[in-house]
């Protein structure tokens, strides 16, 4: 049997740069410990892979907005509390009278509608591709069940499009460690043109150690190829999931969304088709960025052009206790990773 | 700056807010030693500890706010060394709080006061415009047998570090009820007097020790490791959780390493004593799970790093937020 | 960002389904994939995503393996 951590420790081919674009392989990578357990010519760069990260701070206003008005309450899951848009956070907003609740599940917003038929209910509904079909449900649900006082203000995106931005202006990435979860549902098909076009290896891992261990080591001897290989078949499979896949076409349609560091990117994101639209709190247009901090280096963080260590507020003005921008208030962010497990080679 | 929740979390905001805002005021110097008891001089060294308890619910499985005001303060006086003999309560009863509730809850502190043997011996009630909560904070008093020492600053290189049992049993215990997910996990609540006694009646060399609450392990070691200026290294493989925590830990992408107990202790004690704490622990009737669980590695500048279960090494950081669950 | 768990499915009701993941138990809701009880599942967001397959059990070293014949 391959010896695959000494390869990985011990390997001195050519520098690979290898980029992760899921929030929760970032969390993972950082806490098993896994950079330090590579050789110095192996770098595991940290993509736009956390959807709390890349969504701008028009939309967190809007929330922050609708939570203040009357017989309105913003649910939420509770990452998203604590990020702020140009001014305020859900939390600051939630302590200065604001109405926020977390939740687990969206499907928990079903019962509060029903229970509270006066109050209008508003989901914020961010994610990638592997959260789309539990909205879908939801809305499935409240129209079946006829509620009226639900909807969904949503920031959500794909993957595809942004891993093309990544590679068509930024480059300097020789294989991806592609979303577990994400292709669960979409199915690793969705890398194929990509590894195509840009002559990369993607692999689509799993979340346990050994798992992300493994898929490093494949794309390593995988430098250079276009090659797409599954390493998650316990639960991704070429196609996805295809009841889920026509759960989300059904209620959403593509639409150009604004990732923080990259601007508007065409088709990268999903919006309620417009028979849909009394389902929608004005999720539109909600495009600008404007960070509450000049400084903030997240837009570089993002695209992986910089590592986060590599900002000059990075541990110093910028931590988790005092965050300058969302890479650092997410769990799932690159720079709360970095920092809260000491990421970063050893 | 308005108060939020994560200044009730027992992480980085709870410690920056007591810097902050109360430090200036409250300047004795036992005080800013911020030790789990005051240990004060006097014919014999008395420990006095103050706690108040606002959880919610009330009841919930394993215990409730009464048993749980009574081990927290007892726990505090042990932790400093101190033989647990008095306490006080003071009650504020929000207006709609329900007697039959508090019939409950004062025959509970009873109960666990006569488990821990201490007395209860002053008490005060108020009541407030509110709806319908108890909140309660106990003061206790205990005293220093001559010759106790331990303390965070006192950690030494290459000490073993122990904890008594199952990590997060409580907050998962609490978390559980409020997120409607169904289990068998139940509050670890519990008086931990007879522990610490059996250690040094059997030589055992303890250097510091503290019960772990709120903030968890993580948080403990980490006061520890910058109290002694060292390093504490954990093993993961080695943390004792119970299945059904780590699944609930799963589920909402929490850390066993900083979810609360209420009824767990964690020891730093001399390398050579660490089977001889370990034994103690375990024949206690509330240590069956311990572990020795870490070293402290002296080098490196303090802090707090784990050798993960892959075999890579991660830093352990203080705790941030409120440690809300994630999800994505 | 995709917090997902799995867990073993006990009992289905309609379109939703109790999911035990080491002893705590959950409602999700079932509607994206037919599930029975003794499945395991991938659950994120309260919602079931898709089915484990046999897959999950293999080792590690068979999963090596097969990548040597890959690379």
């Amino acid at each position: 049997m391959t010896d695959v951590r000494a390869f990985l420790r011990d390997y001195g081919g050519p520098p690979v740069r290898l980029m992760e674009v899921c929030g929760t392989h970032t969390a993972q990578i950082a806490r098993c410990g896994i950079p330090g357990m590579l050789s110095p010519a192996i770098r595991l760069i940290s993509g736009p892979g956390c959807p709390v990260c890349v969504t701008v701070t028009a939309y967190l206003d809007r929330l922050v907005a609708l939570c203040m008005e009357p017989d309105t309450t913003v649910l939420t899951f509770g990452d998203l509390m604590r990020v702020r848009g140009s001014r305020r956070s859900l939390n600051d907003a939630k302590a200065a009278g604001g109405r926020v609740r977390m939740l687990y599940s969206p499907m928990d917003a079903l019962k509060l509608a029903r229970e509270n038929p006066g109050r209008l209910y508003v989901f914020a509904a961010v994610g990638f591709e592997t959260t789309a079909p539990v909205y879908a449900m939801l809305l499935e649900r409240a129209e079946s069940e006829g509620i009226g006082n639900l909807k969904l203000l949503t920031s959500l995106k794909t993957m595809p499009p942004v891993i093309e931005w990544i590679c068509t202006n930024q480059g300097g990435v020789d294989g991806f460690l592609a979303p577990g979860h994400v292709s669960v549902i979409t199915g690793s098909r969705i890398f194929k043109p990509l590894s195509d076009r840009f002559g990369l290896p993607f692999v689509v891992a799993g979340f346990e150690g050994e798992q992300i261990l493994a898929a490093v080591y494949a794309l390593v001897r995988l430098r250079g190829k276009k090659k797409v290989l599954n390493l998650y078949r316990s639960v991704v499979t070429e196609r996805g999931n295809e009841t889920a896949q026509q759960a989300v076409r059904r209620y959403f349609e593509p639409c150009g969304a604004a990732w923080r560091g990259m601007g508007i990117i065409p088709g990268s994101g999903m919006i309620l088709r417009p028979e849909y639209a009394r389902f929608d709190a004005g999720s539109a247009g909600l495009d600008e960025d404007r960070g509450f901090d000049a400084r903030c280096l997240c837009a570089k963080v993002l695209t992986g052009a910089i590592a986060p260590t590599s900002c000059p507020m990075f541990g110093c003005e910028c931590t988790p206790r005092t965050p300058r921008g969302a890479c650092m208030i997410s769990q799932e962010g690159s720079c709360y990773n970095y920092f809260v497990n000491g990421r970063g080679p050893q | 700056m308005k108060i939020t929740m994560a200044h009730g979390s027992g992480g980085k905001s709870t410690s920056d807010l007591i810097e902050e805002v109360f430090r200036r005021s409250f300047t004795d110097p036992v005080l800013a030693e911020l030790d789990d008891s005051a240990v004060l001089p006097g014919a014999e060294k008395i420990a006095v500890t103050t706690d108040s308890f606002v959880v919610k619910p009330l009841f919930f499985p394993g215990g409730d706010i009464g048993r749980l005001c009574v081990c927290g303060t007892v726990n505090d006086l042990l932790m400093s060394g101190a033989r647990p003999r008095y306490l006080t309560c003071g009650f504020i009863l929000e207006e709609g709080a329900e007697t039959g509730d508090l019939e409950r809850i004062a025959a509970s502190m009873a109960e666990t006061a006569r488990e821990a043997g201490v007395r209860i011996v002053a008490g005060d009630t108020k009541v407030v415009e509110g709806a319908g909560g108890v909140l309660i904070n106990t003061a206790g008093v205990g005293f220093v047998p001559p010759g106790i020492s331990a303390g965070p600053a006192n950690c030494r290189d290459g000490d073993a570090v122990l904890v008594s049992g199952f990590l997060g049993e409580h907050h998962a215990a609490i978390l559980s009820g409020r997120m409607g997910i169904e289990n068998e996990i139940r509050s670890d609540c519990a008086p931990l007097g007879g522990m610490v006694g059996a250690m040094l009646e059997d030589g055992v060399r303890l250097h510091a020790m503290r019960d772990v609450t709120r903030g968890g392990l993580a948080t403990v070691l980490g006061e520890f490791a910058s109290a002694s200026r060292c390093r504490i290294e954990l093993d993961e493989a080695a943390l004792p959780v119970s299945e059904q925590v780590r699944g609930f830990c799963g589920l909402l992408g929490l850390d066993p390493l900083y979810m609360g107990n209420e009824g767990k202790m964690t020891a730093v004690v001399a390398a050579e004593d660490a089977e001889k704490a370990l034994s103690c622990m375990r024949s206690h009737r509330y240590g069956e799970n311990a572990a020795i669980v870490g070293r402290v590695v002296g080098r490196d500048g303090p802090g707090v790093c784990m050798r993960t279960r892959l075999g890579g090494l991660r830093v352990v950081g203080p705790l941030y937020g409120e440690g809300l669950p994630r999800i994505c | 960002m995709c917090v997902a768990l799995s867990g073993k499915v006990v009992s289905v009701n309609g379109r939703r389904a109790t999911v035990a993941f080491s002893g705590n138990l959950v409602e999700a809701e079932a509607g994206l994939v037919r599930v029975k009880p003794g499945d395991r599942v991938l659950v994120h967001a309260g919602c079931i995503l898709q089915v484990l397959s046999e897959d999950e059990g293999r080792e590690l070293e068979e999963l090596y393996r097969e990548l040597e014949e890959v690379l």
